[in-house]
């Protein structure tokens, strides 16, 4: 086996998670990154795996019973208490098989777990999964089952592994970070806007775990309109000593790509830079720290024309120990797709910054994310 | 909310024939800065702070001061005692606290005492207030000061389906004919309702300040 031996999880049935069309959660990015990274020869057949559907029974290792059994009447369309459950809200609304289409979602994370804990790859992707804001007892933030913190559980369950739980999209991983607050074996850290405005308004720094769990949750809450460099600033240094500090056996990843100044729902104000720099980063720490074993996931990414195919080819890109792609993107690719976008899409790897608007704030900015993140990591530096 | 839903009921006292002593260990028994002090008829006759009992005690280099220590605490307690009473409202509690600049209150009925408000249990209840406890989005809302606003206000969000989790309202610093709502809503997509108000004379100021 290679040491950067990658697997691509992906099934047709991936699309079925869809809310409705004006939904910003949406599902043919899957599609439109796919195929671009065919359209550069970067994904071969071989390496694309469908996943097989997984029982039911593995949901009840995170979610509650009732949870569990209302998702399955919203699927068939039956009415459920929508407070409780947070099921027919304007973020989850319901959609015919839902309950199937969630399973496949997480089927596909368990999928990757799999394929790296069995040894038949060293890291495994599933761009499908990611749902960070599902909760044991509701839906939250377009999320029904949480296929993160299921992974993650299936993990400790078969492997006992320590698992580094790594969260980059712009939103507070609260529903992963909230299944393993008491958990020494899985740390959780997770970088986004400070929910001072954005849902769902967690991860403070004061979030550290409690009871044995206390000092493995780690949040980084960076200011609005941060940018590229302050952003990975913060990421870098912190990510090296929370590493460092807990040593895991595996790294499972969260790439939201929702960051990006183009994103509707945000406003961190990054470039395509990050999306590079950060699975550049997690990939070497894999290799440094777990022989290797990484599972990346999705999330986030509400601009799935002109951010999410490229943010997401490059994380594959990197994972298989290349460097970023540099230059035009496929015209095949641009033919196809520029007829079926709203937008204009872009032809280059690296964003040309040309609607891109600087801040003016920037030195204040950087100085609040300094201040921040010296705060966080001063707790492993004093333990 | 009323001065009963926010108290502690479990309140550690003393009374007036206690020493300085007993007051310090159980000031750093249970972490707490407060001891009322009662009668026989857990009557509170008086109050005292940890920075009453700082006052009092002994150098820590001071070797000889058992004498000190055994002091009686009816010498060093302040009286008479402000008092709250369960029905109270909270933001008079709060008033208190401001005016008088200090941290807390004992909560009498019928003479006796049933419990005590701190300065921490407002903090918990103003971060209460806001709302922050349950996952939603901010948006601050500037709104002429006026009949109905309000109302009007709430009425795009149940247009959109969308939970309100809290609502407070401030006036306007820069115009005192205008307030600004600061709503939490429970949703991830706070883009539909934005773009609803922008054809309306409610101006969304969140968070469009990255100048």
């Amino acid at each position: 086996m290679n040491s950067n031996d990658s697997v691509f999880i992906y099934s047709d049935a991936f699309l079925n998670y869809s809310f409705h069309e004006d939904h910003p959660f949406n599902q043919n990015r899957l599609v439109l990154t796919k195929d671009l990274l065919i359209k550069h020869n970067a994904l071969t057949s071989k390496q694309i795996i469908e996943p097989k559907m997984i029982s039911e029974d593995i949901l009840s290792t995170i979610h509650e019973t009732n949870y569990i059994q209302a998702v399955k009447k919203a699927s068939s369309n039956e009415a459920v208490d929508v407070v409780k459950y947070g099921i027919g809200t304007n973020d989850t609304p319901k959609f015919s098989n839902m309950f199937q289409a969630s399973l496949q979602t997480v089927s596909g994370s368990i999928e990757a777990c799999k394929q790296v804990l069995e040894g038949k790859a060293t890291h495994a992707m599933n761009l499908a999964g990611g749902l960070h804001h599902g909760f044991p007892n509701r839906a939250s933030g377009f999320c029904i089952f949480n296929d993160i913190a299921l992974s993650i559980q299936y993990i400790r369950d078969h492997y006992n592994l320590r698992v580094l739980y790594i969260d980059t999209d712009a939103h507070h991983g609260d529903g992963v970070q909230h299944c393993f607050y008491d958990d020494p074996n899985v740390c959780t850290i997770s970088f986004h806007e400070t929910g001072r405005y954005l849902y769902p308004g967690t991860g403070k720094t004061n979030e550290r775990g409690i009871k044995e769990g206390f000092g493995y949750a780690f949040n980084f809450p960076l200011d609005a309109f941060t940018e590229d460099e302050s952003f990975m600033e913060v990421f870098q240094n912190a990510i090296e000593k929370v590493t460092d500090y807990f040593q895991p056996d595996i790294i499972v990843s969260q790439h939201g790509v929702d960051a990006h100044f183009l994103d509707p729902l945000t406003h961190l104000h990054s470039t395509t830079y990050i999306f590079e720099e950060i699975p550049s980063i997690i990939h070497r720490l894999a290799h440094q720290y777990c022989n290797g074993k990484w599972v990346a996931l999705g999330g986030g990414g509400y601009d799935i024309w002109r951010v999410v195919p490229r943010a997401w080819s490059q994380l594959w890109q990197v994972m298989n120990g290349n460097k970023p792609f540099t230059g035009d993107l496929s015209q095949a690719w641009l033919q196809k797709w520029q007829p079926l976008a709203p937008v204009q899409l872009p032809h280059s790897w690296q964003d040309q910054k040309t609607d891109y608007k600087e801040i003016p704030r920037r030195g204040e900015i950087t100085e609040t994310n300094q201040r921040m993140y010296k705060q966080v990591l001063r707790f492993i530096e004093i333990n | 909310m009323l001065v009963k839903d926010i108290m502690k009921k479990d309140v550690h006292t003393l009374m007036s024939n206690h020493t300085i002593l007993d007051a310090i260990q159980l000031l750093e028994l249970h972490h707490i800065r407060h001891i009322p002090i009662v009668n026989e008829q857990q009557h509170v006759i008086g109050i005292i702070s940890d920075r009453d009992v700082r006052d009092a005690r002994p150098s820590i280099f001071d070797e000889n001061n058992n004498e000190i220590l055994a002091t009686p605490i009816h010498k060093i307690m302040s009286t008479p005692v402000i008092t709250a009473h369960p029905n109270d409202f909270f933001e008079e509690v709060a008033s208190i606290f401001y005016k008088k600049s200090f941290a807390c209150v004992p909560v009498i009925k019928n003479n006796q005492l049933v419990g005590i408000v701190t300065e921490k249990d407002m903090l918990h209840t103003f971060i209460q207030l806001t709302g922050t406890d349950s996952p939603s989005t901010q948006i601050e809302i500037k709104v002429p000061d006026q009949i109905g606003v309000l109302s009007e206000v709430c009425h795009y969000f149940t247009k959109r389906n969308i939970k309100i989790v809290s609502v407070y309202n401030y006036p306007d610093p820069k115009d005192s004919s205008y307030n600004i709502l600061v709503f939490r809503i429970q949703t991830m997509n706070p883009m539909p309702v934005i773009e609803d108000f922008k054809d309306s004379e409610y101006q969304i100021l969140y968070p469009y300040w990255e100048d």
